[in-house]
């Protein structure tokens, strides 16, 4: 019988079409199509509250794709990705809520709005790099909050505002399920750029800056250009999240942007996978469900120990903080080179080469 | 004009509690090149236990700042050992998001062992305000002051004549040559990094003293990074120097700026200043200048 799990013995291109496709082989391509099916078909069989969790990984994970495009394959360290979530959140908030706009239109102007807010703090990338940028960032996230939360007039304080849902026609997307199509398609989308991203000429400098930009600009890569274009492209996308997010939440207020958002950003590219765009999502996945798990762990060890829930806070960042050191230490290519491990296991399966 | 001398007496002190926690992460970055964002738990940490040897065990408050220091020494090392040495050379954003990682499970064992609510020390230091012509001083920060120098000094002297201060400063200047010369590099890294959780042990007790204890003392470590920035990340009086000057700015910045805008302003400005060297002085003002070569 044939080895059920075999995927390919070898690459064979006859021209430069299929040397270019993402999926090369089409039994991948027939995965990928199921997973897709899958995820469609997902709301028929989960509860509302497990398709709220799914609509919340895959805000994430647009988020951390934003992220990575930026982080993982472009170099540049930003532990501001919370503020510019809130500039997302915030622009299209105040665009719904203050001048009126629809959700279709303010959706995509958060997106620009947030780009150009990254781009204007991706300039000082000119003369930093490494850990002065990232430095850089963190100031940029502590002043934007400082902005947001002192411009009363337009950002309603430390109140925040309030948001609607989206609607077309008389079609309000207020279930569960109607939100998490609108969250698949859009991340849908946000793969697909970005997956062809990195095949194209844009792409490729972006990789090569983060390889060694020196090199890349002896080669005739516009460091500069190119760095100023990730921060906006990345930008762009974390603000997409950020008004998805807002109007998932139907609130924005300063304190749901704080530092630890950014971080959690950080860490969901660095479980997930530095500069894979698959790799993002499995770790905004795994970073969104991790406290959760860890509270319904926690709720079946309260029977044994009682009081262990008073601490379930301090538990998640001690957990937290060890998932990060855990995976640098002993995978730091992520979650997608397990994934890729195991496939490549399979692959030859059984035989061990 | 009395106002004014308050807002810089005020400032001085503060910002000498930060050129000390700065030092220790200027030190870190000098020998190791790693940026410890967990400067801030390590104060943290430092602070709770010296609070709770002091307010639970009524231990007296000078052996208490006693064994706070040996055990911040302890921290220091294990920390260095097990969490820092595998990243040694690695990539910058895995030394980042380790100390990030580390910061987060010790503010976690900090809210599980301590909780949240906001504690003050017992009263130590006397009441009775030291009257300075027309400024008034806190006995507090007087002592403060005083505590900051003192240990400015002992470590200046340490670097200095030291054995092991010197072999730190041969290993900050460079790691193949001490090497050669018969230096442990490992030693230097953890002594380093011990060093560091001691320097922010103090900081944080001196702080907690003026301010109450609880977790936000952990944000410290954040605004260490202005003063680092300033002074210039690998520089030692440029962490003190810098330290006092964002002291300085914070509370006149809280103080005529601050009813301006309606608050907040105070805590920010470090960051803005930041970025503004960042922008046209990324080596701050006595950093060393990085080149580059292919």
């Amino acid at each position: 019988m044939r080895n059920p799990f075999v995927m390919e013995c070898g690459e064979f291109h006859v021209n430069y079409k299929q040397n270019m496709a993402i999926w090369k082989i089409p039994r991948v391509r027939m995965r990928i199509y199921l997973v897709i099916a899958f995820f469609i078909l997902f709301p028929f069989i989960a509860s509302d509250y497990i398709i709220g969790l799914a609509t919340l990984c895959g805000i994430a994970s647009i988020g951390a794709i934003g992220l990575n495009i930026l982080t993982g394959f472009t170099g540049q360290i930003s532990i501001g990705v919370g503020a510019f979530l809130a500039v997302g959140g915030y622009t299209s908030a105040i665009l719904t809520a203050k001048l009126g706009l629809s959700f279709w239109l303010s959706m995509p102007l958060a997106g620009i709005i947030t780009a150009i807010v990254g781009a204007l703090f991706g300039i000082p990338s000119l003369r930093l790099k490494g850990l002065y940028l990232a430095i850089a960032t963190l100031a940029a996230q502590v002043i934007i909050l400082f902005v947001i939360s002192r411009w009363d007039s337009l950002t309603g304080g430390t109140a925040g505002l309030v948001l609607s849902r989206p609607q077309i026609g008389s079609f309000v997307f207020m279930s569960e399920t109607s939100y998490y199509y609108l969250m698949f398609a859009i991340l849908f989308v946000t793969v697909v750029f970005s997956l062809n991203l990195f095949r194209s000429r844009v792409g490729r400098a972006f990789i090569a800056v983060r390889d060694r930009d020196i090199a890349a600009e002896v080669m005739g890569i516009d460091i500069f250009k190119y760095k100023v274009l990730a921060f906006f492209i990345s930008s762009f996308f974390v603000g997409v999240a950020g008004a998805l997010l807002g109007h998932y939440t139907m609130i924005v207020s300063p304190e749901l942007y704080s530092i630890s958002v950014s971080v959690e950003y950080l860490a969901m590219i660095l479980v997930g996978g530095l500069g894979s765009v698959f790799g993002s999502i499995y770790g905004a996945v795994f970073i969104t469900l991790l406290p959760v798990v860890l509270r319904s762990v926690v709720e079946i060890l309260n029977g044994m120990f009682p009081g262990i829930s008073d601490v379930l806070v301090g538990m998640r960042e001690v957990v937290f903080g060890l998932m990060i050191i855990l995976f640098l230490v002993y995978e730091p290519e992520g979650l997608n080179k397990i994934w890729r491990n195991i496939k490549d296991y399979f692959k030859l399966w059984p035989f061990s080469y | 004009m009395t106002f004014f001398l308050q807002m810089l007496v005020t400032g001085i002190v503060v910002g000498s509690v930060y050129a000390l926690v700065a030092l220790g992460f200027v030190l870190i970055y000098k020998s190791s090149n790693a940026i410890n964002f967990a400067q801030g738990e390590f104060l943290l940490v430092g602070t709770y236990i010296c609070l709770t040897l002091v307010a639970s065990y009524n231990i007296p408050f000078i052996a208490a700042i006693f064994i706070t220091l040996i055990f911040s020494a302890l921290l220091g090392f294990i920390v260095e050992k097990i969490v820092l040495r595998p990243f040694i050379g690695k990539p910058i954003i895995s030394m980042i998001m380790a100390t990030i990682g580390l910061s987060s499970i010790l503010a976690g064992f900090v809210h599980i062992i301590w909780g949240h609510e906001t504690r003050v020390f017992p009263q130590i230091f006397s009441e009775n305000p030291i009257q300075l012509g027309e400024i008034v001083i806190a006995p507090v920060y007087a002592w403060a002051l005083v505590i900051v120098v003192i240990m400015l000094v002992i470590f200046s002297l340490f670097f200095k004549y030291s054995k092991l201060g010197i072999a730190m400063r041969a290993t900050a200047d460079d790691q193949q040559a001490a090497l050669s010369m018969g230096i442990s590099v490992k030693t230097i890294f953890a002594v380093a990094w011990a060093i560091a959780a001691i320097v922010s042990a103090v900081g944080g007790v001196l702080l907690g003293n003026i301010n109450g204890v609880n977790s936000s003392l952990s944000t410290i470590g954040l605004k260490v990074l202005p003063v680092a920035i300033l002074g210039g990340l690998d520089s030692i009086p440029g962490a003190i120097i810098g330290g006092i000057l964002i002291g300085i700015i914070e509370s006149l910045t809280g103080g005529y700026l601050d009813p301006l805008v309606g608050g907040g302003l105070k805590d920010v400005m470090p960051f803005i200043i930041l970025v503004l060297i960042l922008m046209f002085k990324p080596y701050g003002l006595f950093g060393k200048k990085e080149i580059e070569r292919v």
